[in-house]
């Protein structure tokens, strides 16, 4: 989020979209009711079920799933028809009047530079014109043709609300409304924010699902707003904050980067992500990446990280392509993996295609499962009738299970959505043997330094040297680890208070850069717990700690216009006044700027200071949002380019191609979301969820069912290319049938919660059904747009 | 007397003045109430490990934190201080206390043997023992320290690790370090899915 939970209240429409918050973050959802009731707000939720967000909405419209971009490419050609456009802030905070490459283009679906036989883009084009200085060249009347802005009008022109409708199945008086309540957000005094989940990323196109939506809030100018921003509600408890700790095929904490094999050297490295700017006057921030990257390696390497031996560069490991974890089980089906350590991931019952992942699995020498509980992922090579039909006499896999400890019996931090870095107390001791993750990794971690110190082997030195001189090596203290999280001066141990005193010297560590300022030498700052409210706006400053440096909302420099007047006087974030900002957060900015420099520079994380209305070379894509079709098309075709029907740019392996579906075969559509008494599989294991929800079943529309001679609480088969799956059918009206391109579609909603070693009933779990293929930027996989069929079954 | 007594006390106060000032006072009453169930727990401050709205929790526990008594959690409840959840949990959160005391929660280590149909406890320092010598032994045979070009890469790609977006941030930390500090490329989390 770049706001967070309780700023939601602010807002003067909420938009809940690719997600279904009432239902999967209903404490958060308060906030909308919050928003309503006390705001006077008004709720649109876009979604192909009438969900449980629906339920409560002042406007509702269907959509088909995967089809959103359409759906705001459409929205954004009504904002510039009707004139609902927030030009001064398009102007002063997005890239609108900067001029694009002259070989730049988009023809039929193909942006340039498209090379079919790899099936990727040369995105050399997709970049702004240089000056002989090197700076990005603007025309801030946006008259120039190629402007980002003229570029933009011209992409949507296409995205008539007949062409809209005609992809979405969207009936066009609902469209309509909905383009109407949002664009009403354009003027200085309205806010939206838009809330979304999985809904959005679980798609061949996910990134840009969100993207279209971020756009669509820089029109209106709507970021950096109280009550606006683009708000992710994440899944897991810390989900947040394992991104923060870069736990990435190509991360490292801070957003750091893994060195690929591009950076030959730590010199190189630093080329390659600091960049320089791209407009005069620059904040640029990114150009601190030394101070952060040397800083991190002092705290991994320690003592041994020297100027000398580039502070440990070259024992870091280095990528040459992205080892997501979709391609990896592609490599361990293939019989390239012999070891694989699986920690808290019930992974067998979450990667799509349920069967190969158990191929894969039976190819390891071997596995270790790290989890608190009996997960089907560690007994994989069980057979179990129906539900994981495996022979197991004849899987070789060394399997070790290895008990933890839950949030409840350690201490330490978590970061939910909004940032808040919020530190929890033990209260109970691990059950029995159980121990803490940590622990786990220090008794293998102990163990090989022994053996390389004994045996020598590859790259001992770097075994050697990994810093983890913690006062109890076996078990390192939450405490210490966030000390060394915040940073410190390494002379004089000394907590460090900003990240703007970090150096590039090794003269301090810091484990993850955004977080300094979270343990300071006042102490624990993630454990203040002070709720007042002084503004009365939700920012409560003394609450936890928010990254970076206690900033609530993010980009609030963009919260006052180009002079430093608030664009609301109610929604004062920062102000100029007497020569001076003031304002209720800690500004996003660097505040001994005056007003017209701070503009310029107010995205302050981009060379050129400007938010991105055109993307430049950083999606797979394309520069904009274009609409593909899911790889299992419904329709079989693409509107808007026949000869273009899915995302050009997304990566699939061969066996994978081979198993998708084809309409004709598999017509309905499969999507899969949550229920609210459920947490994944995880919640199984626990009695009270598995009674409020103990039977496994999927959602079909009464138009359907009556076809299909299926009733309410019927034993079904749902099947797609990769396999089926036996459960109960729930017959709705929650689900109507669309009509999209001249055909009639019906949605089959499946919940996720199907499993067999939980306290609820057996079941097939729903892995079995979706296509391995992913995001074309993210890998995230295609678990909200796929094929199946349906027909009667005999009870299981 | 903390908060929650002092809350019950002015409750029940309430309630009997006014039922005083309605002349229905009873005369005598000799059986106690029940005591209140949570008088001599220890109460902890966390956050719920589910979604990440981040609701805070109260959790309670017995033990008096005497040697060879252990503390156990008999109840979970919203915390209403929190700003964001005042107090609320909603269905997932509601069930955490059978999460903590699942019965399906791992006890001690475990191996299964290649083709074994079953699990064999063992001890953790056979599980360390063990899982370092197979970790060493592929690691020193497939560690790639150079790419074609002479650059050095130092990675080891035939072992991969799947880490948990559950676990908190210095727990991430320690597994990071361990991860990269040993040379593995592929590591992933629930982030990507």
């Amino acid at each position: 989020m770049t706001n967070h939970w309780i700023d939601i209240k602010n807002a003067d429409v909420v938009v809940v979209m690719g997600g279904n918050a009432a239902e999967n973050h209903p404490v958060g959802f308060s906030w909308v009711t919050e928003a309503m009731q006390h705001n006077n707000a008004k709720l649109v939720v876009v979604d192909p079920r009438f969900n449980r967000s629906a339920a409560v909405a002042d406007y509702y419209a269907n959509l088909r799933s995967g089809s959103d971009i359409a759906f705001f490419l459409g929205l954004i050609r009504y904002l510039i028809d009707t004139n609902q456009v927030n030009y001064d802030y398009v102007k002063t905070f997005t890239n609108a009047s900067f001029i694009v490459r002259e070989d730049y283009g988009y023809e039929d679906g193909l942006f340039t530079g498209y090379d079919p036989k790899t099936g990727s883009y040369d995105k050399e084009s997709w970049f702004y014109e240089l000056d002989d200085q090197g700076y990005a060249m603007v025309d801030e009347s946006l008259e120039h043709p190629r402007c980002v802005w003229n570029l933009l009008k011209q992409h949507v022109d296409r995205y008539t609300i007949d062409k809209v409708v005609n992809i979405t199945g969207t009936p066009k008086a609902q469209y309509e409304q909905v383009c109407q309540v949002i664009g009403a957000t354009h003027a200085n005094n309205k806010v939206a924010t838009f809330l979304y989940a999985l809904g959005w990323t679980q798609h061949t196109k996910g990134a840009q699902n969100i993207r279209s939506m971020a756009m669509v809030q820089l029109i209106l100018g709507n970021m950096g707003m109280l009550g606006g921003g683009v708000n992710a509600l994440r899944g897991h408890s810390n989900i947040q904050g394992i991104t923060d700790m870069g736990l990435l095929c190509q991360n490292l904490p801070g957003y750091l980067k893994l060195p690929s094999d591009k950076d030959v050297d730590l010199q190189a490295h630093f080329e390659h992500h600091a960049p320089k700017p791209l407009r005069p006057g620059q904040t640029n921030y990114w150009q601190n990446y030394p101070k952060f990257f040397v800083s991190l390696m002092k705290s991994f390497w320690g003592e041994a990280a020297t100027p000398e031996n580039n502070f440990g560069y070259e024992w870091m490991p280095k990528w040459d392509m992205q080892y997501d974890v979709l391609r990896y089980f592609e490599m361990m089906k293939q019989g390239k993996v012999n070891g694989y350590i699986v920690q808290g991931f019930n992974v067998l019952s979450s990667l799509p295609n349920k069967a190969k992942i158990n191929e894969a699995l039976a190819k390891l020498k071997f596995l270790v499962v790290v989890d608190p509980l009996a997960v089907e992922t560690a007994t994989f090579w069980r057979n179990k009738k129906l539900f994981n039909e495996v022979d197991t006499a004849n899987i070789m896999t060394e399997v070790f299970r290895l008990p933890t400890g839950c949030f409840a019996e350690e201490e330490g931090t978590i970061v939910n959505s909004g940032r808040w870095m919020q530190w929890h107390w033990k209260g109970a001791n691990s059950p029995k043997e159980a121990k803490a993750d940590g622990e786990i990794w220090a008794g293998i971690l102990a163990e090989l330094k022994r053996l390389y110190a004994e045996e020598g082997g590859a790259l001992p030195e770097a075994v050697a040297a990994l810093d983890w001189q913690y006062v109890n090596p076996a078990n390192p203290t939450a405490e210490e680890v966030a000390k060394q999280l915040n940073g410190q001066d390494v002379a004089t141990g000394r907590q460090l208070s900003s990240f703007g005193e970090l150096k590039a010297d090794g003269s301090t560590a810091c484990g993850c850069w955004i977080y300094t300022g979270s343990w300071t030498e006042q102490g624990n700052m993630m454990a203040r717990r002070d709720n007042a409210d002084p503004s009365g706006k939700g920012i409560t400053p003394g609450w936890s700690f928010a990254w970076p440096a206690n900033r609530r909302i993010l980009y609030n420099r963009a919260s006052a216009d180009v002079n430093g007047n608030p664009w609301d006087k109610d929604r004062t974030l920062m102000e100029w006044t007497d020569g001076k900002w003031t304002g209720i957060d800690v500004p996003d900015f660097n505040s001994k700027l005056d007003p017209q420099a701070s503009a310029k520079t107010g995205f302050l994380m981009q060379p050129e200071g400007h938010a991105r209305l055109f993307a430049n070379r950083l999606m797979a894509e394309g520069p904009f949002p274009e609409h593909y079709e899911p790889m299992e098309s419904p329709i079989g075709t693409n509107p808007m380019h026949p000869e273009v029907i899915t995302n050009p740019a997304v990566r699939i392996f061969a066996d994978d191609k081979a198993q998708l579906g084809d309409f004709e075969d598999f017509p309905y559509v499969g999507t899969s979301y949550h229920l609210t008494e459920h947490f994944n599989n995880w919640t199984t294991h626990s009695r009270l969820n598995a009674i409020a929800q103990p039977q496994h079943f999927i959602e079909m529309d009464e138009v359907l069912a009556k076809q299909k001679g299926i009733a309410n609480g019927d034993w079904v088969k749902v099947s797609s290319k990769r396999n089926y799956i036996v459960t109960k059918a729930l017959v709705t009206k929650r689900l109507q049938p669309y009509v999209v391109n001249g055909k009639t579609l019906h949605t089959i909603g499946i919940p996720l919660h199907a499993n067999y070693e939980g306290l609820t009933r057996e079941a097939y779990e729903i892995n079995s059904l979706t296509p391995y293929v992913g995001d074309a930027n993210t890998q995230t996989p295609e678990y909200k747009a796929f094929l199946v069929n349906i027909e009667k079954a005999e009870a299981i | 007397m903390n908060r929650r007594q002092f809350f019950k006390l002015c409750a029940g106060g309430v309630a009997t003045s006014a039922i005083a000032g309605l002349g229905l006072m009873p005369t005598l009453a000799f059986a106690a109430p029940r005591e209140f169930k949570l008088i001599r727990a220890k109460e902890t401050r966390n956050n719920c490990c589910y979604c990440s709205v981040g609701c805070g929790l109260l959790m309670y526990s017995r033990g008096d934190v005497s040697k060879n008594v252990e503390p156990s959690l008999f109840h979970i409840e919203g915390d209403a201080d929190h700003p964001v959840s005042r107090g609320a949990l909603c269905p997932k959160g509601a069930g955490l206390l059978d999460f903590v005391n699942s019965p399906n929660r791992l006890q001690y280590p475990e191996y299964r043997a290649p083709g074994a149909a079953t699990w064999q406890r063992i001890s953790w320092q056979e599980a360390f023992t063990r899982i370092a010598r197979l970790m060493k032994d592929d690691r020193d045979q497939n560690m790639i320290k150079t790419n074609a070009a002479g650059t050095p890469v130092n990675r080891w790609m035939t072992t991969g690790m799947l880490t948990a977006s559950a676990q908190s941030n210095e727990a991430g930390f320690l597994t990071q370090k361990f991860a990269r500090g040993l040379g593995l490329v592929a590591v992933d989390t629930q982030a990507r899915i």
